[in-house]
């Protein structure tokens, strides 16, 4: 189901009244815009059944708030998210390929810890940091990671690479001179397909000497 | 996935009031999920409701004290590999975790969600299948395609086992703490994993109103080395083909007691009595680590495709054996 046909679904009242009543978002809380056995959102409380929620993500420094369901997850609103004054999040970098936690090619940050936006549900990543390959550069000066891949040429069809670029990232947050080792365990969650890892590992050991 | 609705625990006496007004199924508790959304998206569960264990305060703890090792249900699996008590004094564990999965999965994996995880066989995991292990009548892993399947303790149902933390646990003599609507129990970790023989539909023991709180580790004797042997199929993160967690107390070359558990060969962690009695109070050379290997294996019964189980995990205990001697 698209974001665009669970957008259809919901109440503009309900949001308008939410809005109206002052009862907005704060970090780590859901505040239900439907809810079982309620169904007034002001009465939401901690431990109430949420099956739709509207909730603030930060993503790349920047807070959207979106209407989600329970079952939506990080990625889908990463993708094919439309924020609550009708904007599309448009954040396509990190790819839905297996959808299963296996590929990598979803790999954002989560308060600067890899994870699979596949595989997080969107009303989990509340409150956090929410880094996606978009927002690794600084305007136009370039993440030291995705330098190093360019020099390297370190891709070859492209598409795991925005999960790569942020794998790599991720590990240089962590450790800043990793040993070859490390960098084949720290990026061992990403596959790509036209073998290009000798170049991946290259850019990685590059990158580390800007960090 | 199906539509499920999402609630945020607030207390445990909350989450199993809530488990006990449902049957199996149909409340479902997810933590790190990278199980639990596999399961959903390949519709073999189908969750009403899910609650949500990550707002429970205070269970993600790892605290290592004179007494032993405690491990909260939410710590994760990357919390574990990198703790540095528990590489020193707890090497299997801290081995057996960072074997496990890839960086984004141990990132936001948890203890109990590890412990906790369904079989990856493929015949349960496809929806489309009613086998066994399912409520059907036959396990299609016996005349299927079996690579990846039971070579010990497997009838009726031949899945394996996928946690490589268990086996860990289990050989450093692990307790587990649950908790249902009448309090808390406690019982060794060994004990809370079921063959297919006693429920063919499950893999523990946990009540459908349960949940496992925490992991307690008596403290390491001294003396005592581990290991955590993990055989892929590539080299590459994957679930077990074999494990062996192996235990030892040694003095000098001699074995004073062993503790050998395996992984993914049997539809439990599978400790080998008869390893760990070739071993103990031995002095370990090549025969009798071979010796323990065939030991343990001498019981197995491979299905179709997986013989190859047999010697592989043979080669590892003997090897475990070798390296706790070196």
């Amino acid at each position: 189901m698209s974001d665009k046909e669970k957008k259809q679904g919901t109440s503009i009242s309900r949001r308008s009244f939410l809005k109206g009543v002052g009862t907005g978002t704060v970090a780590a809380t859901v505040v239900p815009s439907v809810l079982i056995g309620s169904e007034n959102a002001a009465e939401a409380q901690a431990g109430d059944a949420i099956s739709t929620a509207t909730i603030q993500l930060n993503i790349n420094e920047k807070m959207y708030e979106v209407e989600v369901e329970a079952r939506t997850t990080l990625l889908t609103v990463l993708r094919d998210g439309m924020d609550t004054s009708g904007n599309n999040v448009d954040l396509t970098g990190a790819k839905l390929i297996c959808d299963r936690g296996e590929c990598g090619g979803c790999t954002v940050m989560v308060d600067g810890k890899s994870v699979y936006a596949c595989m997080m549900l969107a009303i989990d990543a509340q409150g956090k940091k929410i880094t996606t390959v978009e927002g690794l550069a600084n305007g136009d000066d370039l993440h030291p990671v995705q330098e190093a891949f360019i020099k390297h040429d370190a891709l070859m069809c492209g598409f795991c690479t925005p999960g790569f670029v942020v794998s790599s990232a991720a590990l240089l947050n962590e450790n800043k001179q990793p040993t070859l080792e490390e960098i084949k365990t720290g990026l061992s969650g990403n596959t790509c397909r036209c073998g290009t890892y000798p170049f991946i590992f290259d850019a990685v050991k590059t990158a580390s000497r800007k960090m | 996935m199906d539509k499920f609705s999402y609630i945020n625990a607030t207390s445990l006496e909350q989450v199993t009031s809530l488990l006990s007004e449902s049957g199996w199924g149909e409340v479902m508790l997810i933590a790190g999920g990278t199980d639990l959304l596999g399961e959903l998206k390949e519709y073999v569960e189908t969750p009403k409701t899910l609650i949500n264990l990550k707002t429970l305060p205070g269970m993600d703890g790892i605290t290592a004290d004179a007494s032993g090792l405690k491990i909260g249900a939410l710590a994760t699996i990357d919390d574990i590999a990198r703790h540095p008590t528990i590489q020193h004094h707890y090497t299997v564990l801290a081995q057996a975790a960072a074997s496990v999965a890839t960086p984004q999965i141990r990132n936001v994996g948890t203890l109990g969600g590890n412990l906790c995880q369904r079989p990856r066989c493929w015949y349960y995991r496809d929806e489309t299948i009613n086998c066994l292990k399912k409520g059907g009548d036959v396990c299609y892993a016996v005349d299927g395609l079996s690579k990846y399947h039971a070579i010990l303790g497997g009838d009726p149902v031949y899945i394996v086992h996928p946690s490589d933390l268990a086996p860990a646990l289990i050989a450093l003599g692990a307790s587990l703490k649950i908790v249902g609507p009448e309090g808390e129990k406690t019982l060794s970790l060994e004990e809370f994993f079921t063959l297919p023989a006693t429920n063919p539909f499950r893999e523990n023991v946990l009540e459908p109103n349960e949940i496992v709180v925490e992991v307690t580790v008596p403290q390491a004797k001294p003396n005592t080395k581990s290991f955590y042997l993990k055989a892929r199929e590539k080299g590459a993160p994957d679930f077990a083909l074999a494990s062996v967690a192996g235990v030892f107390e040694m003095d000098g070359k001699t074995c004073k007691t062993a503790s050998i558990v395996l992984g993914g060969v049997a539809p439990a962690p599978w400790r080998s009595k008869e390893a760990e009695a070739a071993l103990t109070g031995m002095m370990i050379n090549e025969s009798v680590s071979q010796k323990a290997g065939a030991d343990a294996v001498q019981d197995a019964q491979p299905l179709n495709d997986n013989a190859y189980k047999v010697t592989l995990t043979q080669n590892l205990i003997s090897r475990a054996a070798m390296m706790a001697a070196s």
